[in-house]
């Protein structure tokens, strides 16, 4: 039950099998335990979960139950929850109840979710560690003394200790991706303008995308039915027709092309994550896939790109965070100004800080041309470098994050390498293009390792398929840490 | 030295809406603090702003009532600054492509004459909330209800030469988009308002001196008063050796100046960028055919066309087509009127102006109709009532005595006032008017004009008014004669 993925917990609860009350029960029950030891929840509303759960196991008995009545789920904190508190990570925000839900939340409630829990994360989802966050660090299960990569790192470690089956989050430059693959579980990040960003506080505006971890890619495909989908009030949100995006899993992978980007396996990459790959590669041929080695020139220039505009939007999205209205604001001040500066540098943490300033800086007069306007120029050479790309391939792979878990602390002081953690990823962001990861092995300090897939825009359904073909024919996703067996 | 004054208009004019440029809160005017402020108006986390295509849509028609350029692809951006009253730490704007590039107004300027003030651009925006620093003792209250209100920025070239010329350019854009219904010219409301940029430079001088700005004038005498000032103040500056500063300055019209607010150097960086939550805003051909499909004839073409078909000077044809309503109201009358558009003409601007003045209402809400004003100048034009008579029945009708299009006919017919053409009736009354003033009939005979009009008025009154005027002087000469 604890480890059931939520196509078996689907099919358990329609058979009456097992109850969803039971279930969130159980659920429950491990949250608590797991809180110390990981840290993963900001916020747990047991209360308000078996509620839900009563009224899904009612649905069930009547048969009129939506497609995943009764599966509890955890939404990453920085997605707006109707009556539940959401924090983004942050002090500005701990004491902050969501008025209303998020679209992705209404399509999961829809859906039938029973929802347990907010996340922890790093704050304002700027990190690619959780160590940011005003809650305290989050914790690898695989092994505590880990970072679980950021920055949805909560929601990535609830699924990966089978707190429970599957989770939201939210990816701006890989913080589903990297989280993934750092906790050895399925992260997908879908195209931009899927999900609607409608009730996800923003952190970039034009790189913020909605999207969820499992343990499987059935899983993910499963949740993204019930998140994606047109929403008027989010004016990027794409209206297309709706899909099942699960209807290809079955697709034998004969044929596939891979494409190999060769700026993905050179120097950098850990000797035990390139040997993954390699060994998962070996498996996609044996699938009956092809490999086509591929330049992507302007890649590399994905992190510098993403480090000006994301801080740039950032520095704008988190104006509204002044004291006025709601949120923090500071106990004693003289003046506006005194209150401004005083609520701000309280409120928000050191990363949310140079990042605003960084972004500020970018924006400035005299600096717009030299570095926003110019990152976006190259943000179109990078998507150009990727539509050459995918006229000779269907899919590329590579790792999704240079190394695997990295010690907390380790990188705390070193914002730079920290960034380079997501030098895989970004361009994701950058171009709007969908990505997953899963895991596909583990380093010999037995941390797991992240394979990314990543394909053209809308072609959801065909990773999934790719993700799923692979999964049937090994087991590496469902190695659950040691923490959890104990 | 001779100076000569150069003045550039920044006008902000609130779009008439029903909902917001970015939420579907209401626009209303005066509800209770922040009872019309949505999750959007009020900035919560995780809210997306959405584009009343509404804004947009009237932006098409003032940039085609100017003849300006519609930009068929314009950006959205963020304008970056801290203030209590806007809720998100920015503005969303448009700054480097507006919706609208270029046209012209055109004005009549007192000393030049007709001319064409040049546009610069138009921009749509969202108008900010309001400070309250009254009754919260020592803290500030905010209302957010104005906040996200539609306004369409619209820029001129620095053309006009002096306060009178301002103004009536900011007339003459004040008329237009409310004839456009774009606006509902409120000014009260700050449903209009301008920023002057003012300089002085040395007469003949190609080159522009530094200029200030002077925020939100909300009147037009207001506007006339600050940029007297300003001129005033800025040549007395230079001439005591001094230079202008530029900076932005706020008019006080108790104390009637301008007072620095802040100097360039305190010029904010408002970091614009193109905000990622709003897709280019993207016009097609097709849409702008539709709105020009439903323009209103334009107050300039409407002047030139009353000037032809009803023969009228150019001087009643401007003021007639200053407001729509009035055009309308005149165009009617002069269609249904029987008898010269001039006379229907002289009727509006006169009398019927004159009563809405002292009633302080507009011309909507005037008791007498256009077709009632036709049926009562048409009674002047057959000789029914004299154009005396006319006044009277226009009292009556306004004073609500008489209902429906035929009131003056019925007014005329119940008071008796119909006008007496019978030669030997008016005969009758100058025989009794010369036998009962012998004395007046002397002094006319002795030479005295004017004791021949003392004789007119004491037969107009024998017949209470009704006797054809024209046939009394007529006979009474041939009498005295």
């Amino acid at each position: 039950m604890i480890s059931g993925t939520v196509a078996q917990l689907v099919a358990d609860l329609r058979a009456k099998r097992l109850s969803s009350v039971e279930l969130t029960r159980a659920l429950l029950a491990r949250i608590d335990q797991a809180q110390a030891r990981f840290n993963a929840f900001v916020t747990v509303d047991a209360e308000g979960a078996l509620a839900q759960a009563r009224a899904a196991d009612a649905a069930l008995a009547q048969g009129s139950a939506p497609p995943l009545a009764g599966v509890p789920i955890a939404h990453k904190d920085v997605i707006m929850t109707a009556g539940l508190r959401t924090t983004c990570g942050s002090r500005m925000l701990a004491n902050f109840t969501a008025p209303y839900d998020a679209h992705v939340v209404t399509g999961l409630r829809n859906a039938g979710t029973v929802l347990v829990g907010k996340t922890n994360m790093d704050e304002f989802a700027m990190g690619s560690s959780s160590e940011t966050s005003w809650f305290g660090p989050v914790r690898n299960p695989w092994n505590t003394d880990y970072v679980p990569g950021g920055s949805s790192g909560g929601s990535a470690v609830s699924v990966a200790a089978r707190l429970v089956p599957a989770a939201t989050g939210t990816d701006t430059g890989g913080s589903i991706r990297q989280p993934a693959s750092l906790s050895g579980i399925c992260g997908l990040k879908p195209t931009y303008g899927v999900c609607s960003r409608y009730g996800l506080i923003a952190f970039a505006s034009s790189l913020d995308t909605p999207g969820m971890f499992a343990r499987t890619a059935e899983d993910c495909g499963l949740l993204l039915n019930a998140m994606a989908g047109h929403d008027a009030r989010d004016s990027t949100s794409l209206d297309r027709p709706r899909e099942d995006y699960t209807r290809d899993l079955a697709r034998p992978l004969a044929g596939l092309r891979i494409g190999l980007p060769k700026e993905y396996f050179g120097d950098g990459v850990d000797a035990d994550v390139a040997s993954a790959i390699e060994t998962a590669l070996a498996q996609f041929r044996k699938l009956g896939a092809t490999t086509v080695p591929l330049a992507l020139p302007n890649v590399k220039l994905s992190v510098p790109v993403y480090y000006v505009i994301a801080p740039a939007e950032a520095s704008s999205n988190l104006s509204r965070f002044d004291g006025v209205r709601y949120g923090h604001r500071a106990a004693k001040y003289t003046d506006l100004l005194d209150m401004y500066r005083k609520t701000r540098a309280e409120g928000f943490g050191a990363e949310v800080k140079r990042r605003i300033l960084v972004g500020t800086y970018v924006l400035s007069h005299g600096y717009y041309d030299a570095y926003y306007l110019k990152a976006q120029q190259v943000r179109r050479l990078i998507a150009d470098d990727f539509a050459r790309a995918y006229q000779a391939c269907d899919v590329i792979m590579g790792p999704t994050a240079p190394s695997p878990a990295f010690k907390i602390g380790d990188k705390a002081d070193d914002p730079v390498q920290m960034y380079l953690n997501d030098i895989f990823t970004v361009a994701g962001n950058l171009t709007g293009a969908p990505g997953i990861s899963i895991p596909c092995g583990f380093d010999r300090r037995r941390l797991p390792i992240g394979l990314l897939i990543q394909s053209n825009h809308f072609a959801e359904a065909k990773l999934l398929n790719v993700a799923h073909q692979y999964q049937q024919a090994t087991d590496w996703h469902t190695r659950a840490p040691a923490e959890v067996s104990a | 030295m001779k100076w000569e004054v150069v003045i550039g208009l920044e006008t902000h004019t609130q779009l008439s809406t029903a909902s917001k440029i970015f939420s579907d809160a209401s626009t209303a005017f005066g509800a209770a603090p922040n009872t019309h402020a949505s999750a959007v108006d009020i900035a919560l986390p995780g809210v997306l702003p959405v584009l009343n295509r509404g804004a947009v849509e009237r932006a098409i028609r003032f940039g085609l009532a100017v003849g300006g350029t519609i930009n068929t692809r314009s950006v959205f951006a963020r304008k970056n600054y801290f203030y209590p009253d806007l809720p998100k730490g920015y503005q969303i704007s448009q700054y480097e492509i507006p919706i609208v590039t270029g046209g012209e107004v055109p004005i009549v300027s007192p000393t030049r004459g007709a001319l064409r003030v040049r546009l610069t651009r138009a921009h749509l925006e969202e108008d900010a909330g309001k400070s309250l620093h009254e009754d919260f003792h020592g803290m500030t209250g905010i209302d957010l209800n104005r906040a996200g209100t539609p306004l369409l920025e619209i820029v001129s070239e620095p053309d006009l030469r002096s306060s009178d010329e301002a103004v009536a350019y900011a007339k003459t854009l004040h008329g237009l988009v409310r004839w456009i219904g774009i606006c509902d010219g409120n000014m009260q409301e700050g449903s209009f308002r301008c920023d002057a940029n003012v300089s002085v430079r040395a007469a003949g001088s190609d080159e522009l001196g530094t200029r200030c700005e002077i925020k939100n004038l909300n009147s037009f005498r207001f506007m006339q008063e600050a940029i007297d000032y300003e001129v005033q103040r800025q040549i007395e500056l230079i001439e005591s050796g001094g230079s202008v500063v530029q900076e932005t300055r706020l008019y006080d019209p108790d104390r009637r100046e301008t007072r620095s607010m802040r100097s360039k150097e305190d010029a904010q960086d408002y970091r614009y960028f193109p905000d990622p939550d709003l897709p280019p805003l993207m016009i097609t051909e097709d849409w702008i055919s539709r709105v020009r499909a439903q323009m209103p004839e334009l107050p300039e073409a409407m002047k030139t066309r009353f000037m032809r078909d009803y023969a009228l000077p150019a001087a009643d044809a401007t003021t007639l087509t200053a407001d729509r309503e009035l055009a309308d109201y005149f165009e009617v009358a002069a269609k249904e009127g029987g008898g010269e558009a001039r006379i229907v003409a002289n009727w509006v601007l006169g009398e019927l102006s004159a009563a809405l003045n002292k009633a302080d209402i507009s011309i909507a809400q005037s008791p007498v109709s256009a077709p009632q004003l036709a049926v009562l100048l048409r009674r002047i034009a057959d000789g029914t009532i004299s154009g005396k008579i006319a006044k009277d029945v226009f009292d009556a009708i306004w004073a609500g005595e008489a209902q429906g299009e035929n009131a003056a006919d019925t007014i005329i017919a119940a008071k008796g006032l119909r006008q007496i053409s019978d030669e030997g009736a008016i005969e009758k009354i100058v025989d009794e008017a010369i036998a009962g003033s012998p004395a007046i009939v002397a002094e006319y005979r002795a030479g005295k004009e004017k004791a021949f009009n003392s004789l007119v008025g004491k037969v107009m009154a024998a017949s209470k008014g009704k006797a054809n005027p024209t046939q009394v002087n007529a006979i009474l000469k041939r009498k005295l004669g």
